[in-house]
């Protein structure tokens, strides 16, 4: 079957579709379990693209499929999957199922709530699959307004503010992306959007125009990432969104930009990312220290990790640009983990919310006597994000660093003072909820309920295999990683193609 | 004694006239039913029109393989594909404008309308003219012909609202006709011709008349940009689709953008070619800056109709964008555009006037708060709509965006495209205050709307499957379009 890639990627819209089908019909808890049921399917089904991928294969993509679909203006279904964007895939596949079992507590407008998780989730994949630029805008684009039906139909209090905010920032910078698109569609003959074949065009041009494209792809993607300074509507959005979205927008939508950064930006432009490379650092390494910064005064324990967040995306960010193997190795594998470590602390964060009411800090404390388990596996799950070694955080961070040090000391030892600031807001948040005097109010309340550990055991379960055996991500990332950095080092040029891998040249393979 | 050579009879060839005869039959018919019933029946009305549109339809399609000459009648009425298609989209128009138009009436209780049909069937005829002409002469006739008709059906309920916008769209109507008329007598005196092919060989050659023939070309704009409302000609826009009774507005705004665009398309691309390089800076600065106005003063509208009418202004500098691109590519993309638009925007207006119950009440954009717990079925149409003309995937507005884009950057004014993209954004604030409204907010007050027929939203059905089509699968209409954008001359 040479389908399994569309068939992941729109197996959650045909669930949505048969949620929203159902109309009144369709109780609140039927449309809970069939979309809990379609993301589990999806899931499976990722699997099997994972069980099917072959690490050692020739061809840089797998699973590939094209048709033509709009013959007119060169757009192409044209979907695959390589080292990175296959973990990006079941990372996404896997965080669905447990995000919806997560959203059980949702019991406002369920369907549409399911319908919109649904959608969120083929936009997604949709965007880590496509290999045809104006595909990977349209998924790009099409991933917003589920998300800002998300923030803004279940979230907070400041919740349309957070959603407009969101959408309009990320629209800005995609109006960038889409110029640029064109742009390079226009200087090759016209016909195709394909990721190979803009490849080859883009490999045509002057410096100077490949340098502003680079920008423009650049913008669109450090508004997801975020970077300084484009980060501003991350934390509203995080804040503000229900669990689910908060969990989704860190461990996915940000991703999407670092998958950008590195399918497009450093492949299509090469020289030019070169050229932006040290620029490049200094905004993420600004951003690894403002974000840990910003964390540590933070009392509302969302906003925390939401700052978190741009911490650890700065680590992506260098670690991808450092150009070198355990760079960009410790990137793609910093984006794996912090998704499932950033995942799990805002499903903890709402689990707690949940039950206090509250987000802010000072108004919990001694939550450990109260729920012990709970308070167990927020420690866990802080160890694991904080980056201890034997837990997911550390290889990754741990790559980028040496990556970084190889080419920069600068970068390299402010990029490790956020891991010792990571350890201090983490574990200083953690002290001030589970440890002093318990509030009254908070005396009686639950600790996990059977639900709750569904959701959480599993995830807690991979911040440990990963922590302990990393090779099998690594295995799978690094000929990927290589392809990249083979593209963008120095001494790469496109006519001399070296013979081992046949890495370089990146072109399309048939599907095996 | 008068000789017998003087005037030169052209040959009568009245077939490719057929969709704009039987039209007008129709209509003359519907106002005799009018005139001679006793009482007449709306029902009846909407019969006459719809079979009438439906006739008109079937003569378009039959000339879409027509084998005679390019342009009939002395060369004044082209008889090529690009016409076929633009009257069939005209038509399509207008049968859901009569549909709309029924139901409207139907309910608000005005005292019953029998004008309205044979007005909308004249005003359509006019349109499917102006698509096909190819003399000045008959581009000005047909939109004369239309216009009037426009100016009546605006007024048509008598509203004060009503009256004042009908009013001011003639004023200004008439003035902006003075302006055509002059740019056609300018081009006449540039070139010895009012026939757009025979225009286009005089100016080819270049010479000394090439300046009048550019004063005339700027005349002509103006007019074209006072029917299309591209800014700065758009003033009237606002006040008239807020005034004019709904169905009324869902049918212009779709069907006069895709005559006027049609008659352009004809004055740019035929009259004018060997002019490109001059006229493209005109139809950039006329892009750019109803792109600008109509996304910024949308933000502002505190009226549904009023925002809707400046996003059209900025969905005309869009259509604009894609004809800077002069030859069959920026046809095609202004085309699938016009297509695409037509849609969306009868869609929108369709859902408006869903939500606003009798009449014109409920246009407020605050009126539409909660829409989704009273009418999820409106709320859901409206967000669809609004979302395809905000342009996001996978809706008809993305596709069409995208190709108007393109044909810019290929004619190198990506410059034009920066501002289309990034005004884009701004655009997306305005109709997404909407969805906000509908989806993240209680209803204001306990006035639980209306249940609307089913009939209303059924009618409805056809521009949102056409939104949603045109954005998946574009395929499906850019064969037919590919086809159409050959003007025979």
């Amino acid at each position: 079957m040479n389908k399994l890639l569309t068939l992941t990627t729109f197996l959650p819209l045909l669930g949505a579709v048969m949620v929203l089908a159902g109309g009144r019909g369709l109780k609140d808890d039927a449309a809970r379990w069939l979309s809990l049921g379609v993301s589990l399917a999806t899931f499976i089904v990722s699997l099997v693209v994972l069980g099917r991928f072959d690490p050692s294969a020739q061809e840089p993509f797998q699973m590939v499929e094209q048709a033509q679909w709009v013959e007119s203006i060169g757009l192409t279904y044209t979907l695959g999957v390589d080292g990175v964007s296959i973990w990006m895939v079941l990372l996404t596949t896997f965080l669905f199922p447990v995000s919806i079992l997560a959203s059980w507590t949702i019991t406002v407008d369920v369907r549409r709530f399911m319908a919109a998780m649904l959608v969120l989730e083929t936009a997604v994949i949709g965007t880590f699959v496509a290999l045809d630029l104006l595909l990977f805008f349209l998924f790009f684009e099409a991933l917003l307004v589920p998300m800002y039906l998300l923030i803004g139909g279940w979230g907070g209090r400041r919740r349309v503010y957070a959603a407009i905010k969101f959408f309009l920032f990320t629209m800005a910078g995609s109006a960038f992306l889409l110029l640029a698109i064109l742009f390079l569609y226009s200087k090759g003959d016209g016909t195709s959007f394909r990721y190979d074949v803009l490849i080859d065009v883009a490999g045509g041009l002057p410096a100077t125009t490949a340098r502003w494209l680079f920008l423009a792809f650049f913008v669109a993607f450090a508004v997801k990432v975020p970077l300084v300074p484009l980060h501003t509507w991350l934390p509203d959005a995080h804040t503000e969104a229900p669990t689910a979205g908060s969990v989704l927008l860190a461990a996915l939508l940000l991703k999407v930009g670092t998958y950008g950064l590195i399918r497009f930006n450093l492949v299509l432009f090469p020289e030019a990312s070169r050229y932006f490379a040290t620029f490049v650092g200094v905004i993420a390494v600004i951003g690894i220290i403002y974000g840990a910064v910003n964390a540590l005064i933070q009392t509302d324990i969302k906003r925390l990790v939401a700052y978190s967040s741009v911490s650890h995306l700065g680590f992506v960010v260098l670690g991808v640009f450092a150009f070198t193997q355990q760079g960009v190795t410790g990137g793609v594998l910093q984006m794996v983990n912090h998704g499932l470590a950033t995942g799990a602390l805002f499903l903890l964060v709402g689990m707690v919310y949940e039950r206090t009411h509250t987000r802010d800090l000072d108004q919990m404390g001694g939550l450990a006597s109260v729920m012990p388990w709970l308070m167990g596996a927020f420690l866990f799950t802080a160890f694991a994000s904080a980056g201890l070694p034997g837990l997911n955080g550390f290889v990754g961070e741990f790559l980028v660093i040496v990556g970084t040090f190889a080419v920069s000391n600068w970068f390299g030892a402010l990029a490790a003072t956020a891991v010792v600031l990571a350890a201090i807001y983490l574990l200083w948040s953690y002290q001030r909820m589970a440890f002093g005097p318990v509030r009254e109010e908070h005396r009686l309340l639950p600790d996990v309920s059977l639900r709750e550990v569904v959701v959480l055991a599993p995830v807690l379960a991979l911040l440990l295999v990963f922590g302990v055996a990393p090779s099998l991500l690594t295995d799978r990332i690094d000929p990927a990683a290589e392809a990249v950095i083979a593209r963008v080092s120095p001494d790469h040029s496109p006519d001399v193609v070296p013979a081992e891998r046949g890495v370089p040249t990146l072109a399309m393979g048939e599907s095996p | 004694m008068i000789g017998q050579a003087v005037l030169p009879t052209p040959e009568l060839v009245f077939e490719p006239l057929l969709p704009e005869l039987v039209l007008v039959a129709f209509a003359i018919a519907g106002l005799l039913y009018e005139a001679l019933a006793k009482r007449s029946e709306s029902l009846i009305h909407l019969a006459i029109g719809l079979v009438g549109v439906a006739l008109a339809a079937a003569t378009s399609l039959w000339l879409w393989n027509w084998d005679g000459p390019a342009t009939v009648l002395g060369g004044t009425v082209a008889a090529d594909r690009f016409a076929v298609l633009a009257r069939v989209l005209l038509l399509v128009v207008a049968a859901l404008g009569l549909l709309l138009g029924y139901q409207y009436f139907a309910r608000s209780g005005d005292e019953q309308k029998g004008e309205f049909t044979p007005l909308l069937l004249f005003a359509t005829s006019g349109m499917s003219l102006i698509v096909a002409a190819a003399d000045l002469i008959v581009t000005f006739l047909a939109l004369e012909i239309l216009s009037l008709s426009l100016y009546v059906l605006t007024g048509l309920t008598g509203r004060r609202a009503a009256n004042e916008a009908a009013m001011k769209y003639f004023l200004l109507g008439a003035f902006s006709s003075a302006f055509f008329l002059y740019g056609v007598a300018m081009a006449y005196g540039a070139t010895g011709t009012t026939k757009i092919g025979a225009m286009a060989l005089a100016l080819t050659g270049g010479g000394e008349t090439q300046a009048l023939a550019l004063l005339g070309f700027a005349l002509l704009a103006v007019g074209f940009g006072f029917k299309v409302s591209a800014a700065p000609f758009h003033m009237w826009t606002p006040d008239v689709y807020q005034g004019a009774p709904t169905p009324v507005v869902a049918f212009m705004s779709a069907a006069t953008k895709i005559a006027a665009f049609g008659a352009l398309i004809r004055v740019l691309d035929v009259a004018f070619q060997a002019l490109a390089w001059d006229w493209a800076p005109v139809v950039w600065a006329l892009a750019a800056v109803s792109i600008v106005l109509g996304s910024i003063l949308a933000i502002a509208q505190t009226n549904v109709k009023r925002m809707l009418a400046y996003s059209s202004i900025a969905h005309a500098g869009f259509i604009l964008t894609g004809l800077t691109a002069a030859g069959s590519v920026g046809i095609r993309a202004a085309v699938f555009y016009l297509v695409a638009y037509a849609a969306m925007t009868v869609g929108a207006f369709g859902t408006v006037m869903l939500v606003s119950g009798r009449g014109e009440d409920r246009t407020r954009i605050s009126d539409y708060a909660g829409l989704a717990r009273t009418n999820p079925i409106a709320a859901a149409l409206m967000t669809l709509f609004l979302l395809s003309l905000a342009g996001i995937p996978p809706t008809a507005g993305f596709i069409a965006k995208v190709n108007v884009f393109s044909a810019a950057i290929d004619a190198g004014y990506w410059g034009l495209v920066l501002i289309g993209v990034l005004l884009s954004v701004a655009a997306a604030f305005f109709y997404l205050r909407v969805i906000v409204l509908m989806y993240m907010q209680e209803p204001a007050e306990a006035s639980v709307a209306e249940v609307s027929p089913t009939y209303s939203g059924a009618v409805l059905v056809v521009p949102a499957a056409a939104t949603l089509v045109l954005g998946v699968f574009p395929g499906v209409i850019v064969g037919v379009i590919e086809k159409a954008s050959v003007l025979r001359w």
